[in-house]
């Protein structure tokens, strides 16, 4: 089966800036993947890339076999719901469904019209007028009911309000296990991620650190305390490091068991995990992407 | 996507019509009237002779009215460019929702082809009718203008015919490019009224003038095509006119005095009175004549029978529709080309 | 019908949690022979949860013997735990009794009683999975 996304040494450049640089990734279909890091790492710049807003500077990108934005079938394929959620302001509810069924051939309307009318949206109401979290129902309406293979999601929930937060993962928790479509989310709120993605990419310094299956990161990831020591053997990749005087932490991976009895391991969060990868700088020639597969 | 583009438009579009049913409506009901004063006045005339006098009254009674209706088609054109064109492109990219529009299954191309398309005719439909409307109503006053607001001048041209069509086409277009290069929407509105100004000041300067070769007279001088007489110190001076005595509605691109030999006088040079011609033209020649003689009728005699004449370079008004049509194709051009850099222009995905 | 619910601060991952409140609930009765677990669509649309997750933690439990996913309809429970898991459960205790007693002759106090049968629960789960 296709992988839902395929980078090869993608990279984007703005002017004399490399918004995204040596990206290669090749992500599964029928995940919900997370792609995570900082502001400024890169994260809207390869949902822009993938979704075909933007054309690569470097590198290759395929997105379910297809070529980004390349035609009218590869767009019904793809649905992208941008950051804060554009919405036309001066439509109403009724009209925006309008728009989508008339620019796209896949259209569900019946889904389109069930959705709204359990999120409580009044069809003449203009956009304008609605709440964050409603207008962001809205697109997200408007991006499944185009009965798309790959959602892709830019920060959506970064400016909602925690209750509008919940119900919009909600509803995009429940299209995704009945249509079974991949989601493509990024955000800066790991606790978000760690709730609803199976596959995770994170993006640090246009560069990405590390992906792979959540379950498998986690399992694979550990912290490691003990009395000071400068070196571990080479199987043990080091993430991060932390001295005192006579403690060393440090976040391993590895997928070699731990014999040495010096180490208390204790597992890491998500979140842990992804400060750990941040608060290393990029070594200056990786050019391999850290990878992990089943 | 025609839907959307008319949901769209449609703002701008019944603002648009408000104005035109205004205007026309002006237009057609202040017509015939104008059209029958015109008929009535030109038949009184001819009877009496001459019908200078009865132009000057004619076209000053209703000259504001001939200002307005000029202004508002050489209006009409920029502004279309300017909220119309612009905005088109620059309101989706600032308020973002080109990530929504061009999202759906449609490419970019195709939105842009039918916006393009649909607006586009809508323009050119209205511009069309408001200006075969205004030439239509204008016609008794283009043909009793005084010079300076000759059919063929500049401004005058520019609101006739079916050029503010091919104005408002070319404006429409260029807001879309400056658009898709300005990306903000006041900066883009600047830059397209610039832009169209320079290219309308230009055109009429540098371009319109060699669409034809002009047509050189020598023309004998009376007082329809002189303007007046001063005493200077060497001599008589003269004042011309720009205008050509047998064609009101002429583009005067030069109007000079010649001597007999042919030779075009400079600017200011005065005729050297002597002789017959001292006694011709000095005010305290022979006595008029009683009743109606012109009293510098002998002047313009002798100035004549001596070989003076205005050497007159022009357009005359019969070319005012090869000109138009001219005018319009090469407009046409400019729109195309412009048209095309709007396609390539936005499948660029640069941001 | 059970509705589930997730601590996120528990430290014990999603799947193993919706797994130990369907057999905590087949204990305390709450859930019978016969009885439809939620389908994956409801709890996902509840817990804003990745269904993969609900997916995994119902196909364990279908390993386990305690489930059965019937194709088209659901997924229903086909043993109950409150019976097998009951006699064992008093021997099982006295002996626990009688450690702790040990314990606290040893010196250990609640924490370090807590602390030290959390650890080897943990390891012996560990060495489980690995």
């Amino acid at each position: 089966m296709n992988p839902v996304l395929a980078a090869q040494d993608l990279g984007k450049r703005y002017g004399r800036r490399w918004a995204l640089r040596h990206c290669g990734l090749e992500i599964p279909a029928g995940h919900v993947v997370g792609l995570v890091g900082p502001n400024g790492a890169g994260k809207t710049t390869l949902l822009k890339l993938a979704g075909g807003q933007l054309a690569p500077t470097a590198g290759t990108i395929s997105v379910l076999g297809g070529t980004p934005g390349a035609g009218p079938g590869q767009l019904a394929r793809v649905g992208f719901v941008a950051q804060d959620t554009p919405v036309y302001a001066g439509l109403t509810v009724a009209e925006h469904l309008r728009l989508g069924a008339g620019l796209n051939p896949a259209w569900d309307a019946g889904l389109a019209h069930d959705r709204t009318a359990r999120l409580g949206l009044d069809p003449k109401q203009r956009a304008g007028r609605l709440s964050g979290g409603q207008r962001a129902q809205l697109a997200l309406t408007l991006g499944l009911a185009k009965r798309p293979d790959l959602l892709i999601l830019d920060e959506p929930v970064a400016a909602l309000d925690p209750l509008a937060r919940r119900e919009f993962l909600q509803g995009l928790m429940e299209a995704v296990a009945e249509h079974e479509l991949s989601v493509l989310l990024s955000s800066h709120l790991v606790s978000d991620l760690e709730r609803t993605c199976d596959y995770l990419v994170v993006l640090i310094d246009s560069r990405v650190r590390v992906a792979g299956e959540t379950d498998r990161l986690l399992a694979c990831h550990h912290r490691l305390t003990g009395p000071r020591r400068d070196h571990l053997p080479p199987e043990h990749h080091v993430v991060s490091a932390q001295h005192t005087e006579r403690q060393s932490t440090f976040v391993i991976r590895t997928e070699a068991p731990i014999h040495d009895p010096a180490w208390t391991v204790t597992p890491l969060t998500l979140e842990d995990l992804v400060l750990a990868y941040m608060a290393e700088p990029v070594p200056a020639r990786e050019r391999v992407t850290l990878e992990v597969r089943r | 996507m025609i839907w959307l583009t008319w949901r769209q438009f449609r703002g701008s579009a019944a603002l648009m019509g408000a104005v035109l049913t205004a205007v026309g409506l002006m237009l057609v009901l202040t017509g015939p009237g104008l059209a029958d004063e015109y008929a009535a006045g030109i038949a009184d005339c001819a009877v009496n002779g001459r019908c200078d006098r009865f132009y000057s009254a004619f076209f000053g009674k209703h000259d504001l009215a001939f200002l307005s209706v000029t202004l508002v088609a050489l209006l009409l054109p920029a502004l279309v460019g300017l909220f119309w064109g612009a905005p088109l492109i620059t309101r989706e990219l600032e308020s973002g929702t080109h990530l929504l529009v061009w999202n759906q299954s449609v490419t970019r191309t195709r939105w842009l082809a039918v916006k393009l398309a649909l607006i586009g005719l809508v323009v050119m439909a209205a511009t069309c009718l408001l200006g075969l409307a205004v030439t239509w109503w204008s016609g008794p006053l283009d043909r009793s203008a005084d010079d300076g607001w000759a059919l063929m001048s500049p401004l005058v041209f520019d609101a006739r015919g079916i050029v503010p069509m091919a104005y408002a086409a070319f404006g429409f277009v260029l807001g879309i490019v400056v658009g898709l290069l300005a990306r903000r929407t006041l900066a883009a509105m600047a830059l397209t009224l610039l832009i169209f100004t320079g290219v309308q000041l230009a055109v009429p300067l540098l371009v319109r003038p060699h669409l034809q070769p002009p047509i050189r007279a020598s023309v004998e001088l009376t007082a329809a095509n002189v303007d007046g007489f001063s005493r200077e110190a060497d001599g008589l001076g003269l004042h011309l006119r720009n205008q050509v005595p047998t064609d009101t509605g002429a583009w005067v691109l030069s109007s000079r005095l010649a001597d007999p030999a042919g030779r075009v006088m400079a600017e200011g040079e005065a005729i050297s009175l002597s002789g017959d011609l001292a006694l011709a033209c000095t005010p305290s020649g022979p006595p008029p004549e009683a009743g109606r003689a012109d009293p510098m009728a002998a002047c313009f005699a002798e100035l004549n029978r001596l070989g003076y004449r205005q050497a007159v370079t022009y357009h005359p008004t019969s070319a005012f529709w090869p000109f138009q049509w001219i005018e319009t194709g090469i407009y046409a051009l400019f729109t195309a080309g412009l048209a095309w850099l709007s396609f390539w222009l936005i499948r660029r995905r640069a941001s | 019908m059970i509705r589930f619910h997730l601590d996120g601060r528990s430290g014990v991952s999603p799947y193993l949690q919706l797994k130990q409140q369907v057999r905590h609930a087949l204990r305390l009765g709450l859930l019978r022979e016969g009885d439809q677990l939620p389908t994956v669509k409801d709890v996902v649309a509840q817990l804003a949860i990745n269904p993969n997750t609900v997916l995994k933690a119902y196909r364990e439990l279908e390993h386990d013997g305690l489930v059965a996913a019937r194709p088209g309809l659901g997924t229903f429970v086909t043993r109950t735990l409150t019976g097998t898991a009951f006699a064992a459960q008093a021997p099982l205790r006295r002996e626990l009794q009688r450690w702790m007693t040990k314990a606290r002759q040893a010196g250990l106090d609640d924490e370090s009683i807590e602390a030290l049968f959390m650890t080897t629960f943990r390891a012996d789960a560990q060495e489980d999975i690995a």
